[in-house]
């Protein structure tokens, strides 16, 4: 009897632990919120920038040089702070309430939720600012191991036996997302037809041993733990490997097409209004279209947009047939409704 | 009308339990399915039960059961050794025990996978031999035993501290041999906190998803966990088929502890413990 006492106190307190554990993180966010509301309220301006995952490193460089601009020009010192994480979860953050005054993704569609799931922005977004409110982009490309010992150069190598592939997971990664519309794009682009392209896709896809959450996964498994023959992610990742991990170590390929991966920015409209920053949110996502914005975002092996700045730094990167996705698939909703829906092609793809 | 108990203080200890279960429990379960009811029943039939899922369901909880499993003997032996000896670096050993416990899951998954993927320390040796763990549903078993290897220990452990190795001489002074000692003695004592553990484990390991996710390959139909389903339909801003697939998951977690705890009730009588 002693004994089950002593056993139910025990697992009490490992519950009791557990529940501890949560219930500081709630503190920890009620406090994260607190911090950020009583930002706000002072005198000095703040603005939130809720972006996606890998955009750290582009913003860490970006936002110092918007801060010094800003205060140049108006005297006010302004604060931005940044949210990281995978973009559809920023995005349905924003939409279940969180604050951000400029949303920063890597697909329209996350930005497009902002109207359809709560209308925190008018539909037509995209119109507000150039290039379709891109200031960047990227694309797919492949990256190969020293020396390409499988020799690989365009996407129908991708396809052959005995070459293995990784790609993240097209149905939780934006990155994945492109690169499985790139290949079907790259059928269609040679004058195949639909089926043409499922059967590509297809085989591409039984070539991928390991389908990761997102593209920074994908990366290590392909870059740490040795997996594939070729690795097909964003370009501003590939040239992010090439820096951290060593050049030697890999190659890049350009295929022969791909696709255009534009970064959508917005600011928020109820939230600016709300917290009267429409002037500086505004002016934060014009920054990024500046030559100063675009130069930063060329340093981070993001396709500058603006056309003086295309030009400026075309050294750094290769010419490329590149397709827009509107082009290829009607629009994006439309590619998500076939492709990567519930029982959409994708799913096909595994289906037994 | 249940008889008075004469401890004061049953009516507010009673109303505050049930208004704190209800608070961090009951009102967000509830919300799964209320969230869930917003489908229609073809829906709801596609969400959870289309093939994909399905091979989820039975990843998820068959390498659960087998992770817990393995914890069983695993957690009895551990547990054994820290109540039965004295060594060197005893304590040391007790707090290995709970590292998972601490330990941020996906850190837990990055480390596994990197161990056992087929360039890593452990996962080069068993690649000679033919057997690859990273990601294959092997993984996803090697994952979840390790977060679930503290429960155990710490349930039985203290069942062990409490029953004294004066039973164990005892028996043998009365002629058990050893096994008759573990069989006889050991066993029917810890066998409520084994099973407690278990099922703790087991709940723990269904659950999981950080940890998972590095080390599993996430492929549809072979290595892909429940956890995933629901985080690939939210991503997808897909809410009710998300909370479809974990109010299926509730169910059968409910329908298996209940399951679990109606063993413990039946081995307890039928190894003469008395309540």
């Amino acid at each position: 009897m002693a004994a089950l006492l002593q056993l139910k106190v025990s697992i009490q307190s490992i519950m009791h632990i557990q529940t501890i554990i949560h219930q500081l993180k709630l503190t920890a966010v009620a406090l994260a919120g607190a911090f950020v509301f009583s930002n706000s309220a002072s005198a000095e301006t703040s603005l939130l920038n809720v972006s996606y995952d890998v955009s750290r490193e582009y913003y860490k460089d970006l936002n110092p040089a918007f801060i010094q601009y800003w205060k140049e020009k108006t005297g006010e010192t302004i604060t931005i702070n940044q949210s990281h994480g995978g973009s559809s979860k920023q995005a349905r953050s924003v939409v279940d309430g969180l604050s951000a005054d400029v949303i920063t993704m890597n697909r329209s569609p996350d930005i497009d939720v902002l109207y359809e799931r709560a209308k925190l922005i008018p539909k037509d977004w995209q119109k507000r600012l150039p290039h379709a409110s891109s200031p960047t982009a990227s694309t797919s490309v492949f990256l190969v191991r020293k020396g390409n010992p499988k020799n690989i150069k365009d996407w129908d190598d991708l396809v052959k036996p005995k070459v293995a592939v990784v790609i993240p997971n097209p149905k939780t990664s934006g990155n994945g997302k492109y690169t499985y519309l790139a290949a079907w794009g790259y059928v269609l682009k040679n004058g195949g037809d639909e089926a043409k392209a499922k059967e590509f896709v297809t085989k591409l896809f039984k070539n991928v041993p390991v389908l990761d959450t997102g593209g920074r996964g994908a990366t290590t498994t392909f870059a740490q733990r040795d997996i594939g023959d070729v690795l097909l992610t964003f370009e501003n990742e590939v040239f992010l490997i090439q820096k951290e991990l060593g050049a030697d170590k890999f190659e890049v390929i350009y295929p022969s097409i791909s696709v255009l991966a534009e970064n959508p920015v917005a600011l928020v409209d109820k939230v600016v209004d709300k917290r009267k920053t429409r002037t500086q949110a505004q002016a934060y996502l014009e920054f990024h279209f500046s030559e100063v914005g675009q130069d930063i975002a060329a340093k981070h092996y993001l396709r500058p947009q603006v056309d003086s700045a295309v030009t400026k730094h075309a050294a750094t990167f290769k010419p490329l047939k590149l397709f827009k996705v509107e082009e290829v698939f009607g629009s994006w909703s439309k590619a998500e409704k076939t492709h990567f829906a519930d029982g959409g092609v994708f799913d096909q793809i595994y289906a037994k | 009308m249940a008889k008075k108990s004469s401890l004061p203080g049953f009516n507010l200890s009673l109303g505050y339990t049930i208004f704190y279960l209800s608070l961090i429990v009951l009102i967000p379960l509830s919300a799964v399915f209320f969230k869930t009811f917003t489908l229609s029943w073809d829906e709801f039939v596609q969400a959870v039960a289309s093939p994909r899922v399905v091979a989820s369901y039975k990843l998820t909880f068959g390498a659960s059961l087998i992770a817990a499993s393995i914890n069983v003997v695993f957690g009895v032996l551990t547990a054994w050794v820290l109540t039965r000896y004295e060594f060197f670096g005893k304590k040391i050993v007790d707090a290995f025990v709970d590292f998972p416990f601490a330990l941020p899951t996906a850190v837990a998954g990055i480390s596994l996978s990197a161990i056992y993927a087929k360039n890593g320390w452990i996962g080069s040796l068993l690649d000679q031999i033919g057997i690859a763990v990273a990601y294959t549903p092997l993984g996803v078993v090697v994952a979840l035993t390790f977060i679930g290897l503290p429960f155990v220990v710490r349930t039985v452990q203290p069942v062990l501290e409490d029953l004294g190795a004066e039973v164990e001489e005892a028996g043998a002074s009365l002629g058990a041999n050893r096994w008759q000692v573990f069989y006889k003695i050991i066993l029917p004592a810890i066998w409520p906190a084994v099973i407690t553990g278990f099922a703790l484990a087991f709940a723990r390991a269904v659950g999981e998803y950080g940890s998972v996710i590095f080390i599993a390959g996430n492929m549809p139909m072979v290595s892909e966990i429940t956890p995933l389903i629901i985080i690939t339909k939210l991503e997808q801003y897909d809410y009710a088929g998300a909370t479809a697939v974990a109010a299926v998951m509730l169910v059968i977690s409910f329908i298996l502890l209940f399951a679990i705890n109606g063993f413990q009730w039946w081995s307890n009588r039928r190894l003469g413990h008395v309540k």
